[in-house]
């Protein structure tokens, strides 16, 4: 079965959903949607200078999503108005990579498969990868969940309570450079926070506690991944996108819904 | 409460020449403060003047400038914040935010809402609270754990003055059950002050200390706050003085203001 490539492109699409569903949760919860963006484009730096460099393109892009998580995590640290940075450092990323990649010599690059991924070409070894760090991700995140939780509700009460809230940013930060550099196969540089964070806030109204809407964005996302996956084929569009078109009509239809469940 | 001389005598926390700051300007400089087991003392002062500072630097969450502080060993502090702001695409129970960070049982989470008042809001959702009983609900999170102090910071802020005098009410009450410290940051100066053994006013620095009558007297305290609390307090003192026993004896030798 691995050798077919729509299976293989669902298991890839369903690794990236597992992984994006709790640390989506994070960025809805902590108002981070731009951290996702500018470390999401940094990755497109990172493609280029793993080029460059001729080493792994997902060593490159972990490295460079990395830096630039921390950078901002370090940033919005020290400035009260940070939603013009991280919007400038978003968009200065992005155009950065794409500078980046066509100074690249050689052969030409096709560069929509890294803007908007190039799920149905992954092969045994990235559908590894991609699991790989999806249950890191999801380890890291389950061993600090009540530190995360408390340090995301109030970083003081957190402290006061013997924790340490720089600490757990940090494991986020980590958390976030892994999963874009295991999605940008899947849905590229340019959709990854698209679905770290539209299952997530679809899930919203279904939960009463935060590992309820955990559990539902990863179901949401797995959803959304199947129905993208048959739409591309229905309609011959590109499969990233229609993953997130998927998204985002489950959005809508949960939103829709919000106020009949709220009443419960 | 402790018979012990006092050089035998463990504070809960205290400071020596405690200066705080924001990125060069500071906002507190100079504090030297102890706070013993069983107390209830109060800060007070202007806006700008350093209380949240002081009390972000006591649980450990702003590093100080200079001076140092010291918590007794294994202190467990119970603490509310000035403002939780819970974002409405968290969903959260009553009941889960109790078990953050340590799970707790059930029974304890029962209790706590109990004591703070609100024994029948666990399932309902923090988004829900109204002022009252979200101040409550974190009450209930701070005296779960058996703190040996309670750190409340303008804890009353968005409650009307029946709320905040009911909510004072509750802490007195916990107080005298459990026996721990308070250390409380308050704008509501008559009812606060009338309830606390010692005042702490800070502008900056700590401007004058004592018992709440000798504030209250100080001209420094007069000269930030004007006079006219003065005779709500002497009234309610006055009051409430049969019904004010202290359990303990911590020495009154510095209630001087400078």
């Amino acid at each position: 079965m691995m050798d077919d490539f729509v299976f293989r492109a669902a298991l890839a699409g369903l690794g990236v959903a597992l992984a994006a569903a709790p640390l989506g949760c994070f960025v809805v919860w902590r108002r981070m949607a731009y951290f996702g963006d500018a470390t999401s484009h940094a990755a497109l730096l990172g493609v280029a200078l793993a080029l460059a460099m001729d080493l792994p393109v997902i060593g490159g892009v972990l490295v460079v999503a990395l830096a630039m998580a921390l950078i901002v995590s370090t940033l919005s640290e020290h400035n009260v108005s940070t939603d013009t940075l991280l919007g400038v450092l978003a968009h200065a990323g992005l155009a950065l990579g794409l500078v980046a990649i066509s100074l690249v010599p050689g052969q030409r690059i096709d560069l929509s498969a890294y803007l908007f991924g190039d799920i149905l070409a992954v092969n045994k070894g990235d559908v590894l990868l991609i699991w790989s760090g999806a249950i890191l991700v999801a380890l890291l995140l389950l061993w600090r969940w009540q530190a995360l939780l408390t340090a995301t509700l109030n970083p003081d009460l957190a402290t006061a309570s013997g924790g340490h809230p720089k600490r757990e940013q940090l494991i986020l930060t980590v958390a976030l450079a892994i999963t874009v550099a295991v999605a940008l196969k899947v849905v590229g540089a340019l959709l990854i926070a698209a679905m770290l964070i539209i299952p997530a806030a679809a899930a919203r109204p279904f939960a009463r506690t935060p590992e309820m809407m955990v559990l539902w964005a990863m179901a949401l996302g797995a959803v959304a991944v199947g129905a993208g996956l048959l739409g591309s084929f229905q309609f011959d569009t590109p499969t990233g996108p229609s993953i997130v078109t998927a998204a985002a009509v489950i959005f809508i239809f949960s939103t829709g819904l919000s106020p009949l469940l709220r009443t419960r | 409460m402790s018979k012990l001389p006092e050089r035998y005598r463990v504070s809960l926390i205290n400071t020596q020449n405690l200066t705080l700051g924001y990125r060069g300007a500071p906002v507190l400089r100079d504090v030297t403060f102890a706070i013993e087991r069983g107390e209830i003392v109060t800060i007070v002062g202007p806006n700008g003047s350093g209380k949240s500072s002081l009390l972000r630097a006591l649980i450990g969450a702003l590093k100080p400038v200079s001076g140092s502080v010291t918590r007794a060993d294994g202190l467990r502090i119970g603490y509310v914040p000035q403002k939780l702001h819970i974002d409405a695409t968290l969903p959260l129970t009553v009941h889960r935010f109790l078990n953050l960070p340590k799970r707790q049982k059930t029974d304890e989470i029962q209790g706590a809402l109990l004591r703070a008042g609100v024994p029948e809001l666990g399932r309902a959702q923090m988004a829900a609270l109204s002022g009252g009983q979200f101040q409550r609900v974190l009450l209930a999170r701070a005296l779960l754990g058996t703190p040996d102090i309670l750190i409340l910071d303008e804890a009353t802020q968005g409650l009307d003055q029946p709320g905040a005098a009911a909510f004072y009410r509750q802490i007195e009450e916990v107080r005298h059950a459990l026996g721990i410290a308070v250390l409380m940051v308050s704008h509501d100066l008559h009812v606060v002050m009338a309830a606390s053994d010692r005042v702490l006013c800070l502008n900056g620095h700590i401007c004058c200390e004592g018992t709440p009558e000798i504030v209250a007297d100080a001209p420094e305290y007069r000269a930030l706050f004007g006079t006219g609390t003065q005779g709500t307090l002497a009234l309610y003192r006055h009051q409430h003085d049969h019904a004010h026993h202290h359990s303990h004896d911590h020495d009154h030798t510095d209630e001087h203001c400078q």
